[in-house]
């Protein structure tokens, strides 16, 4: 029996998708994970991407900050951090976080700086305010580059949530994690497997919110 | 690293050898080798982790302060590699770990006391290697707890877990699946964790953080890791035998070795204990990162008669 044969018992086998330890559990915890750390790097990634964008003060900071946390790694982070605090959700957390902001920033700010000067003053020279324009002129003209931020930081945290195994947590890593512990390569490619079709499903779930949301004139000019 | 490598290291069951194992011709134990003279030069190689190169470079400073002439093949690999450089002679002393060494050459072997192994090994050994006198120095999985909670809840022997299935048990995530892990616990001693908290580390830095921090209450550490002695900490004892023995023996080619240098490594074996492992890696692998053949030499120097 090959690899591929045994990784397809994995899928086949009694309680392999129900229950305790069941794919679907790990595929609830590891969506439950992802969501978390999106939220929670747009919190901080989306209002300085939309100043920065908007004000165009601090770009060199942002293309620097970006920069870097991009080549943080992120198993390292997440050891380093559940050494100060500790097992649990916060260590993990916060390492992925640092990982989704770079897209997310880039995302908001690059949307938002490339619209076109002339249209943000001509809304001005209509008499609107500053937030009015950032609100009902740039943001909507700027969703494509944003949803662009959103679905890569998407697709890279849904694919590293896998390290939250690394220490006692859920999430489909656990059957990469585990796997290799025990040299169990069938549970190992069932787990890459599963993260790639989440990765892939999500995606096209978010391309097409990206479609339902982004005004008619945006679509055209992108 | 180096715990993770370790830890690496000693799940390779890997390949069999027991179809060369034959009765160990003749090889009587201790110290009967082949009548084939050898030149005087003891070749030591060692396995690819800290705690062997700290062995080599003991068995080479003892054999130098006895006058003999030894060198030292640092890193020779996993198993598989220096038991493969063993039989071709290219060295003639390797040290190993009992149990592990047993279940490399036999995968199906049941052995689990330091005696049944070492009648074993002589047996699954390949014709041309023998097992020299093992030490009382042992490295293997054990269950540790912090000195609070083995006060409080007076815990000695891992036979006092099953009292306590509150506890919560923090190991690598291998730990849930082999034999010696859950399983073993529960059929040996009757305990099962209220928790069971999968930590990637080998038995590293994350793990025994979570055991300080109180987010585990036991958890699975090896025996020479300094940072049980550096945390105070406590190893439960094991009289079931759920973890098997893994004494520290040197493995030699017979034809390589004289009975003069033999005696010598039995010496050694003799007096090296967990507690000097313990203090060596954390001399090597601590704070202080002392050079592997300064750190083995000062133990040669002070304990080792000339």
């Amino acid at each position: 029996m090959n690899i591929f044969e045994k990784t397809w018992l994995f899928f086949t086998q009694d309680g392999a998708w129900a229950g305790t330890g069941g794919i679907w559990q790990r595929v609830a915890e590891h969506l439950g994970y992802s969501g978390l750390i999106l939220i929670c790097a747009a919190v901080i990634a989306v209002p300085i991407g939309l100043l920065v964008g908007h004000t165009g003060r601090g770009e060199n900071a942002v293309v620097a900050v970006t920069g870097a946390l991009r080549s943080l790694p992120t198993l390292g982070l997440l050891t380093l951090f559940a050494l100060w605090l500790g097992l649990g959700l916060t260590a993990p957390v916060l390492a992925l976080v640092i990982l989704a902001i770079s897209p997310l920033l880039a995302g908001v700010y690059s949307g938002i700086a490339a619209v076109d000067r002339v249209t943000v003053d001509a809304a001005r020279a209509q008499g609107m305010t500053e937030s009015q324009i950032l609100f009902r002129v740039e943001l909507p003209l700027a969703l494509p580059l944003i949803f662009g931020g959103i679905r890569n930081a998407a697709l890279q945290v849904i694919a590293t949530v896998t390290i939250m195994a690394y220490i006692n947590l859920g999430g489909l890593g656990r059957y990469l994690i585990d796997g290799l512990a025990v040299r169990d390569y069938p549970r190992m490619v069932a787990s890459v497997i599963l993260v790639a079709a989440l990765a892939l499903i999500v995606d096209l779930i978010l391309s097409l919110i990206q479609r339902a949301v982004t005004p008619a004139t945006s679509k055209e000019l992108s | 690293m180096t715990s993770l490598n370790r830890r690496r290291f000693f799940g390779l069951a890997g390949v069999s050898a027991s179809a060369l194992a034959l009765s160990a011709c003749g090889i009587s134990g201790e110290t009967a080798f082949g009548s084939g003279s050898t030149d005087g030069t003891v070749v030591i190689g060692s396995a690819d982790f800290t705690e062997s190169q700290i062995i080599v470079e003991i068995y080479a400073a003892a054999l130098k302060k006895r006058g003999f002439t030894a060198e030292t093949r640092p890193a020779i690999g996993a198993r598989e590699a220096f038991i493969g450089a063993l039989e071709e002679g290219a060295v003639g002393v390797v040290p190993d770990y009992t149990g592990n060494l047993l279940l490399f050459l036999d995968t199906s072997a049941t052995a689990v006391t330091a005696e049944e192994i070492l009648s074993s090994l002589k047996d699954a050994l390949p014709e041309e290697l023998s097992v020299l006198e093992p030490a009382p120095a042992e490295n293997k999985d054990s269950m540790v707890v912090t000195s609070e909670t083995a006060s409080s809840l007076g815990l000695r022997s891992m036979a006092d877990l099953s009292a306590h299935p509150e506890l919560k048990l923090g190991a690598p995530p291998e730990f849930a699946e082999r034999s010696y892990g859950l399983p073993g616990l529960k059929s040996k001693y009757g305990f099962e964790p209220a928790e069971f908290s999968p930590i990637n580390d080998g038995g590293g830095p994350l793990t025994v953080q979570a055991l300080l921090d109180d987010d585990v209450q036991v958890v699975d550490l090896f025996s020479t890791d300094p940072a049980i002695s550096r945390n105070n900490l406590v190893i439960l004892e094991d009289p079931g035998n759920n973890f098997i023995a893994q004494q520290v023996v040197p493995v030699v080619n017979g034809k390589l070795v004289s009975v003069a240098a033999a005696d010598v490594l039995n010496e050694v074996s003799a007096l090296l204990t967990t507690e000097d492992l313990v203090a060596l890696n954390d001399r090597v692998s601590g704070e202080e990162k002392a050079n592997v053949a300064t750190a083995a030499g000062d133990w040669v120097e002070e304990k080792f008669p000339s």
